[in-house]
């Protein structure tokens, strides 16, 4: 008895493994598993029938019927894989054409002096530096006299100053720079002060491929006790690394601007060669005592940079005048 | 600045190459522009004849052999001054050389191996036109017995001028000494001063001249001297290649000398014709209205009463510090000359120079201020000078009126915390100390009650130095930037200031872009012309001033002459100039600053608002699948100012706008939504007429303004939404209704009616439609209603009674029914 239950059990085996070899499509393997794993299929009858055999051989044939389950049930999950795979394979790669091009909505885009404006008062605004604007049209006290550039003096020609209005008592010109925020921000705000300042600002020059009348320019300036031209390169240091990568060097060289003393021009290593990149320096005792402080007790630097130009080195943008120009063929690109 | 190395190596051994000195005087603070190089060439070097034969096959031909140190060479040459046991130039094979029979200027050649009347040359022996440092190919150059065998030939004759950007406060720079000063402090070299010594002669200058400074504020110090029996010629070749490697037209051997000596010190002197000062009295003093004055340069100066002139009892004879008078001029018959070496104001020197418009070398100098110890220094060398090359007596004495002696900053007191309080580092003392010592600083150690540090006395040629700071940098600039440590701000960070402008601007930016416009900027000046294309919306009572533009005083063309009152021009100019020749979209905005004159008189600066402009034109889409293939229109504009009013959390309403840049009745203006109904912008389709005026390939366009001042303050510093407020948590239920108006009705309304009803969550237009199917004058509307409460699921019932309430009050006030 315990053998033709064994000879049954392997024939039973064989059977369900070739109807099983020649089930192809799901409802055929479905109707497998219904057959031989179902509730009501061939080994569920087998095994509710083990209970009626003599008890020395229920347990023998118990073990034998759940071992041919779990290899059936294994063949038939096997075989269902297999299934799944062949009917992917029969299908066509190129059901819908995925070349057309996507719906999407249309995408709008930054001015390429805002968003390099906007990369570099990040890095400054990380480190405690709080964005401030100014007027464009400035008065002569802030953007000359109170930066340590009287009437008359040769500093002047550094900047060719476009006049609003150079005979009213007050005389009025469009900013030549940023650096007229350094007093009004000083004016209004005991130390410590760490401000970024952009804006646009002119000059009286032709226009050529490195020159426009009309730039922006990021100011940065930071006084209190204790703030030195060491803080200005590491400050300056970091702003290299994440304007322009992590393995450029700086370098500080002596440079002249009336409001700060030493003053430095800053160049970064750019392709093989130092790049000048911005002006520099400790702020002159002289615009700290204009504004009211004590140059005794505090020291501070100043920065100022043009974001064109940071942004024709980062870009590798030939002519300056690209960007006022307002082509879509130009603006697109960023 | 050009400074020749030959004339620099007169002062100051260099011992470093050319680039090498530029490099360190940049990084020093005088940066190098550029070098110019003469007589270096290539594969030229110094030889040595070792013999000299007869060509066999050439009567004027000779065989030269040649040591150039790696070798003896057979030269064919024509020369006739080539001799045994000279030093000349030899190129080797492959040295290029000027062609000295080409007519064009500056034609070089390779010298190739060859064969010269049958015997092969290796090299040649050079002429000075050959190597392109003068006119002669009679003969070869011979150099000095000195040369040695085998140097470059730039090392001996060539030289290398370095053209410096002086920056304003080294006016000692401007003079070929001080140039030195700094490489000798660079390089560790010393500094050869030149002689000041004369031998004078003769009476006392005393007997022979007078000076009376009467306006001593501008003329702190005058010094003058008197040579007799010049005797006026060219000057010696020496001084003539001095002034022309500078680029500077030698004149008489009198005016080169001050000329030089300006060059070589930085101060400049002037000669007067002694014979021709009226009483051999000189004068200086402020010049009386509209006096005139002709200069040097034969031309009638009128000057005010703040020019300084000096003058003999009788009239001008000199414009102080910028220019001589024609009066008193040297010339060929000039015998006796008076010399001055003054100082003057340098802001009244720079005020009348520019005045009349005159940038003389001299002006360049005293503008940036010098010191009155250079004036002495100065006119002794200059004496030497004219001695040497114009012969002549000095009167024994110098005339010195100084005025303002005693006037001037002698030290400055620098202590060791001051250079790390600026620094952040502290320099060995011994460095400090070596390093002023070597730019000519004179200094002692400070008074203990004073600090651990320095007097530091400013020396007669630094007009640059006044306060620590100044010599912080000298020390920083010497010892260099490159090992200073890179360190952080410490201390306290600044407490944050609320309603940044920058901020605003962004999520009004970012709102645009988002919707797929590009940020433009344009020039903040512009053409009237172009304002005129599209004017400015007519100004506010009270709010934004006149509407005049304000002009420049001196605009860089007349394209930029006029700050801008508004965006639109510039805006639609940009968004024209794109339609020819841009294909897809051009959807454009700027946001900047508008300028109009200010009411209040007591402010001196003009409104400077910022607004924000957008201009819409073109196709809606650049890729035409599966898109409408419409070109922009109103809804296009008022979606995109719709948007950035969502970013800001604004609630807005439109009503109807007559503006000229604006077709008529095809414009809104946009108010907050409140009791106060804030104007905050305007919408519109551009008037055809206006866009035209663009030249545009373009058919129409849309444009929006906003107020970026208004919105500004309504935001405030709130963020998008005021309050949270927990979402539904019953189902809605969706209701369409299709209704038929008189084509009159603004859908506006009937959403208005639906949204007001208590029950309804919101409403929204799915379509519009006018034409077939729909009555004359008519049009339909289809809306979507969702209904929704807070408090229970809503029964259709319920709904149904709101959906009644609804369609009632659509007839009632609108005349808008229900779609059969």
């Amino acid at each position: 008895m315990a053998e033709s239950a064994a000879a049954s059990t392997q024939e039973l085996e064989r059977a369900a493994l070739d109807s099983l070899a020649a089930a192809k499509s799901e409802t055929e393997l479905e109707d497998w598993r219904i057959a031989y794993l179902g509730r009501r299929g061939e080994l569920s009858v087998r095994l509710r029938s083990v209970g009626s055999l003599p008890a020395e051989q229920r347990r023998e044939a118990g073990a034998s019927l759940n071992r041919l389950k779990s290899r059936l049930t294994t063949a038939f999950d096997e075989a269902v894989q297999t299934a799944s795979q062949s009917g992917r394979e029969t299908a066509p790669l190129d059901a819908i054409d995925i070349t057309l091009p996507g719906r999407r909505s249309k995408l709008g885009g930054l001015h390429p002096s805002e968003m390099m404006m906007r990369e570099i008062l990040e890095v400054f605004n990380d480190m405690g530096f709080q964005t401030v604007e100014g007027p464009i049209v400035e008065l002569e006290k802030y953007n000359f006299d109170m930066l340590n550039v009287p009437p008359d003096h040769p500093a002047r020609d550094l900047q060719d100053t476009l006049w609003i209005d150079r005979k009213s008592r007050d005389k009025v010109l469009l900013r030549t720079q940023t650096s007229p925020m350094q007093i009004r921000t000083m004016e209004k705000q005991k130390p410590p002060v760490r401000i970024v300042s952009p804006g646009l600002c002119f000059r009286h020059e032709a226009t050529d491929a490195t020159h426009e009348w009309q730039f922006h320019q990021v100011e940065g300036l930071a006084v209190d006790e204790g703030v030195t031209m060491s803080d200005l390169k590491g400050t300056l240091y970091e702003f290299t690394r994440r304007i322009f990568g992590t393995q450029r060097k700086i370098r500080f060289r002596c440079d002249y601007f009336p409001f700060v003393e030493p003053g430095v021009d800053v160049s970064v290593d750019w392709n093989g060669r130092w790049v000048e990149i911005m002006g520099a320096g400790m702020v002159h005792p002289k615009v700290l005592e204009g504004v009211g402080y004590d140059s005794s007790k505090y020291t501070g630097f100043a920065f100022g940079m043009g974001p064109e130009r940071i942004a024709m080195l980062r870009y590798n943008i030939e002519d300056i005048r690209h960007f006022f120009s307002n082509d879509l063929r130009f603006l697109s690109q960023f | 600045m050009k400074i020749p190395l030959s004339w620099l190596r007169e002062y100051v051994d260099v011992n470093i190459d050319v680039d090498e000195l530029a490099h360190r005087l940049t990084m020093a603070g005088n940066e190098v522009d550029s070098i110019e190089r003469f007589g270096h060439t290539d594969n030229v070097a110094v030889g040595k004849v070792l013999r000299v034969g007869p060509h066999p096959n050439a009567d004027r031909l000779k065989l030269v052999q040649v040591d150039d140190g790696e070798g003896v060479h057979e030269v064919v040459c024509g020369a006739p001054n080539v001799a045994e046991g000279q030093k000349i130039a030899y190129a080797s094979i492959g040295a290029e050389l000027f062609d000295p029979y080409s007519d064009e200027p500056g034609k070089t050649r390779r010298l190739r191996r060859s064969k010269i009347r049958g015997v092969e040359s290796s090299g040649m022996v050079c002429s000075e036109k050959e190597l392109g440092i003068g006119d002669d190919h009679d003969g070869i150059i011979v150099l000095p017995e000195s040369a040695v065998v085998g140097t470059p030939i730039g090392d001996v004759i060539g030289d290398a001028v370095l053209d410096i950007e002086l920056t304003p406060n080294r006016p000692d720079c401007l003079g070929v000494v001080g140039v030195a000063r700094d490489v000798a402090a660079l390089t560790g070299e010393t500094l050869r001063f030149p002689s000041l010594e004369y031998e004078t002669d003769g009476p006392n200058v005393d007997e022979l001249a007078k000076v009376t400074v009467v306006d001593g504020d501008l003329s702190p110090r005058y010094l003058g001297a008197v040579i007799r029996n010049v005797k006026i010629g060219p000057s010696p070749q020496w001084l003539q290649e001095r002034l022309l490697a500078i680029g500077e037209r030698p004149i008489n051997n009198i005016v080169d000398a001050t000329n030089f000596v300006m060059f070589e010190l930085g101060q400049p002197l002037h000669a007067f014709d002694y014979d021709k000062v009226v009483d051999r009295h000189v004068i200086v003093r402020r010049a009386t209205q509209g006096e005139i004055l002709t200069t040097l340069d034969g031309v009638d100066r009128k000057l005010d009463t703040e020019s300084l002139l000096i003058a003999d009892p009788e009239r001008g004879i000199g414009l102080a510090g910028i220019m001589g008078g024609e009066n008193t001029e040297i010339s060929e018959t000039t015998d006796n000359i008076f010399l001055e070496s003054a100082n003057f104001n340098p802001q009244n020197n720079r005020r009348t120079a520019g005045m009349l418009g005159m940038r003389s070398e001299a002006t360049l100098r005293f503008e940036k201020g010098l010191r009155a110890g250079l004036a002495e220094v100065a006119i002794k060398r200059c004496l030497r000078i004219i001695l040497e090359v114009a012969g002549g007596e000095v009167a024994p004495g110098l005339i010195d009126e100084w005025p303002g002696k005693g006037s001037e900053q002698e030290y400055v007191d620098l202590t060791r915390d001051h250079i790390s309080r600026v620094m952040g580092v502290e320099y060995p003392i011994e460095q400090v100390k070596s390093t002023l010592n070597a730019l000519g600083f004179e200094i002692e150690t400070l008074n203990q009650n004073i600090g651990d540090g320095w007097r530091v006395a400013i020396p007669y040629w630094r007009s640059d130095i006044a306060i620590p700071e100044d010599l912080v940098e000298e020390l920083a600039r010497i010892i260099g930037y490159d090992d200073l440590p890179a360190t952080v701000v410490a201390g306290r960070v600044p407490s944050w200031e609320p309603g940044a402008k920058h901020l605003f601007r962004q999520r009004v930016v970012d709102a645009l872009t988002a919707v797929g416009m590009r940020q433009t900027i344009t020039y903040a000046a512009i053409a009237d012309e172009l304002e005129e294309k599209a004017p400015p919306p007519p100004p506010r009572p009270g709010s934004d001033g006149v509407a005049d533009g304000i002009k420049l005083d001196n605009p860089v063309s007349g394209q930029h002459a006029t700050l801008r009152r508004s965006l639109r021009a510039p805006t639609l100019e940009s968004a024209a100039r794109n339609t020819r020749t841009w294909r897809g979209p051009v959807a454009l905005f700027e946001t900047g600053l508008v300028f109009a004159s200010n009411p209040d008189p007591d402010e001196a600066l003009p409104l400077q608002n910022e607004r924000l402009t957008g201009v819409l034109t073109g196709p809606r889409n650049d890729t035409l699948w599966g898109r409408d293939t419409d070109n922009f229109d109103f809804y296009d504009a008022k979606g995109a100012v719709e948007h950035v009013l969502e970013s800001l959390g604004i609630d807005a309403q439109f009503i109807p706008l007559e503006d000229a840049t604006y077709a008529q009745g095809m414009a809104a203006e946009v108010v907050t939504n409140d009791r106060r109904g804030t104007p905050i912008g305007t919408i519109g389709v551009v008037d055809t007429a206006i866009w035209e005026r663009f030249d545009a390939e373009s058919e129409g366009a849309v444009m929006f303004e906003l107020d970026m001042e208004a919105l500004r303050s309504i935001v405030g510093d709130k963020t998008r939404a005021d309050n949270y407020a927990p979402y539904p948590r019953y189902p809605d239920s969706q209701r369409d209704l299709a209704l038929v108006a008189d084509a009159g009705v603004h859908v506006g309304d009937a959403i208005r009616i639906c949204e007001q009803n208590r029950l309804v969550k919101s409403a929204s237009v799915f379509d519009v439609y006018e034409g077939g199917g729909v009555g004359e004058g008519k049009k339909s509307i289809g809306i979507r209603v969702i209904y929704q409460s807070d408090s229970r699921t809503l029964t259709s019932e319920q709904v149904s009674r709101a959906e009644e309430q609804i369609l009632r009050r659509l007839e009632h006030e609108l005349g808008v029914t229900l779609r059969n």
